[in-house]
């Protein structure tokens, strides 16, 4: 393990030399700010919760943006350091193959944390000044930034997992772009169409309840949108719509999602031929 | 003496493809060993199989005693020190940076990478991003990295490919300076002009095989190829020279004043001797042993020869 701590190091160095870390921090916090600033309009100036509605509009948000970023870090982990020639030299220190998958992984996570941390961190900020934030809202919006790391790790876990299965980056970068797609884009649209034409014979509350945790965007989004109840009132989430999804399934589900993937990529590499 | 590396009948083949077939060889403490043969001989992987990057597909492979391809043995990797060909490192980080995060996975202290910076001759180098470095400057720091903690074994792979003569004859001064200091060196090349003097022994591998070993003296000797003794004579004296020689030699040349001779190694002393009165017709004589260029090309003819 303690290899991998060493690695995890090393990629948080040069996330932060060539200005990942930075970048993504701002790009979070660019967002997270004009959400908080502008995005209050819908609730008027005489709004009880005005964190609830940032917690809609960034988790929102961030189902979009972190699996792309945590993509774009994580699926040439492995076959970019294979390209550029780097790997052979890597393994050929004290060093187990699972170490460098998980290594990866961790540098990878720790940079994602940072930048969320600080990104909407700066949105929190920015509402304290202004209004004034109470306790219960406070942890709605910790278990936002926490659940979006999760999140975040579930892709570069996947990410990670295509960098492992193919020889060349350009096809995990292909392999990365598909994972987004289906996951973020067309997963809840073929859901959605599932439901209307099935109209209820086959695809019960139940069936239903499994497929959202299939997609880890969509237990992100239950967790996030179904975490409280000021939450959910603004997310048209509240009453009817309660899903039987109980908080610690959603986030068991997005831990499987990382620990799944991230075990296959681990399993695969340690087989591969070099 | 200790013994380092054992291979006893490995061969590795990936599919249909055999990369190395059938190899045995051992190596002591001290020893240094020039592997070489055509790109695509079985050096790299042999190199791998040490490292314990990949396993034989039969035979055994000993490493300080382990088999380097456990998943257990990765802490015997502590002991070795590797170079690959074209060797590559992340841009942005600096030298120094580099080789303190390799110290950190082999766990050896930082304080000494000033002087390993120093020694590859990138003192004042090492705060500069590896991307702004020369070929010959990254190379450099691949031997620095693999020199970390002084490791018992040290592999290069085609250590000096793509290199200006400075950077060569750079790294060969190091390499002697590290065998007068004891180390165990494997080297694979397929420079054979610049590894003679360098090297212990040599093993040849050819298609996977490895088709000769030993000192540069003996694989000469298995070779059998002649001395080639060049004279220069005053005008109209290489039929008398050729008188005397008889049948001991070949000519190789022949002119007015210049006369090229092949002979057996251990007939050069008789040869000489028996030149008598005849010094005096001579100007000039140069006598070349056939190097190892010419050493490789012979063994592998004969083992293309049906």
């Amino acid at each position: 393990m303690r290899a991998a701590l060493v690695i995890a190091g090393q990629e948080v160095r040069v996330g932060l030399r060539n200005r990942w870390i930075v970048a993504t921090t701002l790009l979070l916090a660019a967002l997270a700010l004009s959400l908080t600033l502008l995005g209050s309009a819908p609730t008027g100036t005489v709004a009880a919760d005005p964190l609830a509605v940032v917690v809609v509009s960034l988790s929102s948000l961030t189902i979009f943006l972190l699996p792309l970023i945590a993509l774009l870090l994580s699926f040439d982990a492995v076959v970019g350091e294979q390209e550029r020639g780097t790997l052979i030299l890597l393994l050929a220190y004290p060093v187990a193959r699972w170490e460098v998958v998980v290594g990866k992984f961790l540098g990878h996570a720790a940079i994602l944390a940072i930048a969320t941390m600080a990104g909407y961190g700066c949105a929190a900020a920015a509402l304290l000044l202004r209004d004034g934030i109470g306790d219960a809202d406070w942890a709605a919006f910790a278990a936002m930034i926490g659940s979006s790391i999760l999140l975040g790790a579930a892709f570069l876990a996947l990410g990670g997992l295509a960098s492992v299965l193919v020889r060349e980056r350009a096809t995990a970068a292909g392999i990365a772009v598909a994972v987004w797609l289906v996951f973020v884009l067309l997963y809840d649209t073929a859901l959605l169409g599932l439901l209307v034409a099935d109209q209820g014979r086959i695809v019960s509350a139940a069936v239903l309840d499994v497929l959202l945790l299939l997609n880890p965007a969509d237990a992100y989004r239950l967790f996030n949108l179904t975490g409280s109840d000021a939450v959910s009132v603004y997310a048209g989430m509240a009453g009817p719509a309660e899903s039987a999804l109980a908080p610690a399934l959603l986030v068991t589900a997005l831990v499987a999602w990382v620990v799944v993937p991230l075990a296959l990529a681990t399993a695969i590499f340690s087989r591969r031929q070099l | 003496m200790t013994l380092l590396v054992s291979l006893s009948d490995v061969t590795k083949t990936y599919g249909d493809v055999t990369a190395v077939a059938g190899v045995g060889l051992d190596l002591h403490a001290g020893e240094s060993l020039a592997l070489v043969g055509h790109n695509g001989a079985g050096k790299t992987t042999l190199v791998k199989l040490i490292l314990g990057l990949i396993a034989p597909t039969t035979g055994k492979v000993s490493v300080l005693g382990r088999d380097p391809a456990t998943a257990g043995a990765a802490e015997l990797r502590r002991a070795l020190g590797f170079l690959p060909e074209n060797v590559a490192f992340h841009g942005a980080m600096s030298g120094r940076e580099l080789l303190a995060f390799f110290a950190r996975l082999k766990r050896c202290p930082r304080q000494d990478l000033q002087d390993l910076l120093a020694r590859v001759g990138l003192a004042d180098a090492g705060d500069r991003r590896v991307s702004t470095y020369s070929k010959g400057m990254r190379q450099r720091l691949g031997l620095a990295q693999a020199l970390i903690g002084a490791p018992d074994l040290l592999l290069f792979d085609e250590p000096t490919s793509g290199l200006d003569p400075a950077s060569r004859s750079h790294f060969y001064d190091t390499i002697d300076s590290l065998r007068r200091g004891g180390a165990t060196i494997v080297i694979s090349t397929h420079a054979l002009a610049e590894i003679e003097g360098h090297a212990d022994r040599i093993a040849v591998m050819h298609g996977g095989h490895l088709i000769a070993l030993g000192p540069v003296g003996e694989l000469r000797a298995a070779a059998g190829l002649p001395l080639r003794l060049r004279f220069t004579v005053v005008p109209c004296s290489t039929g008398r020279l050729l008188e005397r020689f008889g049948d001991a030699v070949e000519v190789f040349e022949r002119s007015d004043r210049m006369l090229e001779v092949g002979c057996r190694p251990e007939a050069k002393a008789a040869l000489l001797r028996g030149l008598g009165e005849l010094w005096d017709l001579i100007e000039d004589v140069t006598l070349e042993t056939p190097g190892l260029p010419a050493i490789y090309s012979k063994l592998i003819e004969r083992e293309d020869t049906p």
